[in-house]
């Protein structure tokens, strides 16, 4: 398991899902927070490369022994990229959710959906929200 | 909605680090380090577990023995004094109120319930018991640890007296356990030789803080993992796998039936079924390809619909999916090919036997 942690550099889906923004590509991935919440990960479902993604609605899903959870993409597009180390070695999302964790990159659609996501500090104003 | 209620070693799990979860009304550990782990460690070490919300009733009184012969499924006539049966309190149509262990004690039989039925139990047990025989839950006041693997009594051993590892399966004697007096049974729910302690409540955290403190210390596991330990040992879990819908003998628990003599609520219709058959049974099936079957996923077979996963997870220690699942009798032998319908994907799978791993709670300690 990781520290908790949220990254400056990244955008911020509600559904506790993460954006790194590289050009017109985005890495998606789940946060601390929703990899906490699952516990340890042990399957992951992912999409297709060439799949098309819409944001705000799943993409996948991870599975811990007890619970399913579907993946919510924070942003549309076609899928370029699948972590396939993520679905040999699912704990990799609990281990490193930011970094070996991330799930699939994704050539983004309409980048003002980017733009409409919560940023670090509004991300964990956010969480601190859920947990009052 | 009523408060949760805490166990009282609420404390010690949260400075193990537990992740705390809501479970039949109690806030109960689901897992420390993690499940996997914990599982793991179970089936080749030893783990303790709380299961202080499950139900203790006492019957005492002359003709205790009788009436509950009357009530419950299984001879309990065949136990004496230290022994445990499994058993189960049916309805009056044979459905399942609940499946418990009796042990016949010296002074009186002790029922011991799932926690989120002690209530049921209770009312069922009182409603029917004769004049002279007397029904009181000493579940609030009981608390109890299951210590459950190969190595349990090399943890217990510096704690016990007099030490209990020449207790044989499914016996209870009195010990003293960190200075504590306890029931200590050679029973469990994993599938593992082990014990479950039971002791006043008060006193359940100087038995548990001397476990972790032996040099042999077992690994604190949670109820995910007391989960993942009975599905891979076909073990039955009332709400799953059992309740008042169908009477015990589709879950394969004739043996815990005692239809010879029979007398009980529900004994003709369970004679009738374990005849004539029942519309499904419950068998172990595991995934030949990876995913993770789930409660509710339909058990498919050329296309039809054959039967429907009760429990399902990945098995920790076969590292596939695995599931129980009640399945028309044409598709219930083991090797079976079946599929799962698994979120709308379909899964190839087969029966396989149970228990779906090789263990043996019966084990006895050997070092």
């Amino acid at each position: 398991m990781s520290d908790e942690t949220y990254p400056g550099d990244l955008r911020y889906h509600p559904e506790h899902d993460w954006a790194r923004v590289d050009g017109d590509v985005a890495t998606f991935g789940v946060t601390w927070f929703a990899q906490d919440a699952l516990g340890e990960v042990v399957y992951y479902d992912p999409p297709a490369v060439g799949d098309t993604v819409t944001a705000g609605s799943s993409y996948g899903e991870l599975e811990s022994v007890k619970a399913v959870s579907d993946i919510i993409a924070p942003a549309s597009g076609e899928v370029v990229e699948v972590n396939g180390a993520v679905s040999d070695t699912p704990e990799l999302v609990n281990g490193d959710p930011y970094g070996e964790g991330w799930l699939i990159k994704v050539r983004v659609s309409d980048p003002a959906e980017l733009d409409a996501l919560m940023d670090e500090p509004a991300y964990r104003a956010y969480l601190a929200g859920l947990n009052g | 909605m009523t408060e949760l209620q805490r166990t009282s070693l609420y404390d010690a799990h949260v400075a193990a680090g537990a992740k705390i979860v809501p479970f039949a009304g109690w806030e109960m550990p689901v897992e420390y380090e993690g499940v996997r782990a914990e599982h793991l460690a179970v089936r080749s070490t030893c783990g303790l577990f709380d299961v202080s919300h499950m139900g203790q009733i006492d019957v005492t009184g002359p003709g205790s023995r009788e009436f509950l012969q009357s009530i419950l499924t299984n001879d309990i006539t065949r136990i004496g004094p230290g022994q445990a049966q499994y058993t189960l309190l049916p309805d009056d149509d044979g459905g399942v109120i609940d499946d418990l262990l009796a042990y016949a004690l010296l002074d009186r039989i002790l029922l011991v319930v799932n926690a989120s039925n002690i209530a049921p139990c209770v009312e069922r047990v009182t409603s029917l018991a004769p004049a002279g025989v007397t029904v009181v839950n000493r579940s609030p006041e009981v608390a109890m640890l299951a210590l459950q693997g190969p190595t349990w009594a090399k943890a217990l051993t510096p704690i016990a007296s007099p030490e209990p590892f020449s207790l044989p399966y499914m016996e209870a004697t009195e010990a003293t356990v960190a200075g504590v007096p306890c029931l200590v049974a050679r029973t469990g729910y994993t599938g593992e030789p082990g014990v479950e302690i039971m002791c006043p409540a008060e006193a359940a955290p100087a038995i548990w803080d001397a476990l972790m403190a032996v040099p042999d210390a077992p690994v604190p596991a949670g109820l995910a993992a007391r989960d993942t330990l009975r599905l891979e040992m076909g073990y039955p879990l009332y709400g799953n796998e059992l309740g008042r819908d169908r009477s015990p003998i589709s879950a394969g628990l004739k043996w815990a039936c005692d239809l010879k003599h029979g007398g009980f609520p529900g004994a003709e219709r369970m004679q009738r079924e374990a005849e004539d058959g029942t519309p499904d049974r419950l068998v172990g099936i595991v995934l030949t390809e990876k995913g993770i079957p789930r409660g509710g996923c339909a058990v498919m077979a050329d296309g039809q619909q054959v039967g429907t996963v009760t429990s399902g997870t990945l098995s920790p220690s076969l590292g596939v999916g695995a599931a129980l699942a009640y399945v028309s009798p044409d598709h219930a032998h083991v090797g079976a090919k079946l599929s799962i319908d698994v979120r709308g994907k379909q899964k190839s799978a087969e029966v396989t036997s149970l228990p779906m791993v090789d263990t043996s709670p019966r084990k006895e300690h050997h070092s």
